[in-house]
């Protein structure tokens, strides 16, 4: 698997990210700046990292969506091409349009920043084919926007299509208003766009992949990214 | 040329911001506060004097990137 990792001035989840692709892809993934208008030839993977692109200014990932590298990440996107984006990527893709909706701030107004449980909707897309539907993971959050709102509408297309694949619950997998960390609309923690090939979460799976981090729930999302792109080889 | 866009959210749209500062208004004892949005103010230098085309720019700036129009209104102003 080929993988792209962007940075963007503010964003400070890149090496993580890059470790965990390299860890889990065995191969090195290249760092693309948001000032180049092309990625590197044979891209498997874009992944727009988390951290705090421009300093938030504007609104979160605001800036970094009219980055020079985004009109080529629209374009790859809109031929298939597979997109993650985690955090502050999930809030990048929103302003740049590659996803419906926005990240306002969490519903209690305090940055929160640990563990969480999300619980796996469908195992059946590149993005969980690592794990079982209606698997629970822990993945750590850490952000301070991570409430998603969409219109009625959209959030109506989103369940009837099957486009929410992770959602926090409880440690047995119960979604409810106490566990919904942030307040956002139905639990939802990641969605993908009408095309299935574009993923935006809150949490952050690069950062529970090694012994050493006490979990490795984060692991199969990339695992799955890896045997879906070698199926389709 | 001078303008003013001021950015505030659509109706129905929660704002846990605007919410605080309601408490903060209401703990201060200050009369009469209903309720609170906080929305942006951006101050804008336009180069020429056309004011057609500057209020075409800054609708274009609003849209494209001062707003987001998923949640928020904007209104232009030429001053």
């Amino acid at each position: 698997m080929k993988s792209a990792v962007l940075v963007f001035p503010g964003i400070n989840r890149e090496r993580d990210m890059a470790r965990a692709l390299k860890l889990i892809s065995g191969k090195e993934p290249a760092m693309v700046w948001h000032a180049e208008t092309s990625l590197p030839e044979g891209t498997d993977l874009v992944v727009v990292p988390g951290g705090f692109s421009y300093g938030d200014y504007l609104r979160c990932g605001a800036i970094a969506a009219r980055a020079p590298i985004m009109n080529a990440v629209r374009d790859y996107a809109s031929k298939g091409g597979l997109v993650l984006g985690v955090c502050n990527g999930f809030q990048i893709l929103c302003e740049s349009g590659l996803l419906p909706g926005v990240l306002m701030r969490n519903a209690g107004l305090k940055f929160i920043c640990h563990d969480v449980h999300l619980r796996v909707e469908r195992s059946d897309t590149p993005f969980t084919r690592g794990y079982n539907a209606g698997q629970v993971i822990r993945v750590p959050v850490a952000h301070g926007e991570g409430n998603y709102e969409a219109d009625e509408e959209t959030i109506k297309r989103l369940e009837g299509e099957g486009r929410v694949l992770y959602r926090y619950c409880s440690p047995d997998g119960v979604v409810d208003e106490r566990h919904n960390i942030n307040g956002a609309a139905q639990s939802i923690a990641g969605i993908v766009n009408d095309g299935g090939n574009v993923l935006g979460m809150m949490p952050h799976p690069e950062n529970h992949v090694e012994d050493i981090m006490s979990c490795t729930d984060g692991r199969g999302l990339f695992a799955g990214l890896v045997q879906h792109l070698e199926k389709a080889a | 040329m001078k303008a003013r866009v001021t950015v505030t959210l659509k109706s129905g749209i929660l704002d846990p911001q605007g919410k605080a500062i309601e408490g903060a208004l209401k703990s201060l004892g200050v009369d009469g506060v209903a309720s609170v949005r906080q929305g942006k103010v951006f101050d804008i230098e336009l180069s020429g004097s056309d004011r057609a085309k500057a209020e075409a720019a800054l609708k274009e700036a609003a849209d494209r990137l001062l707003a987001n129009t998923v949640i928020e209104n904007y209104r232009v102003e030429l001053l």
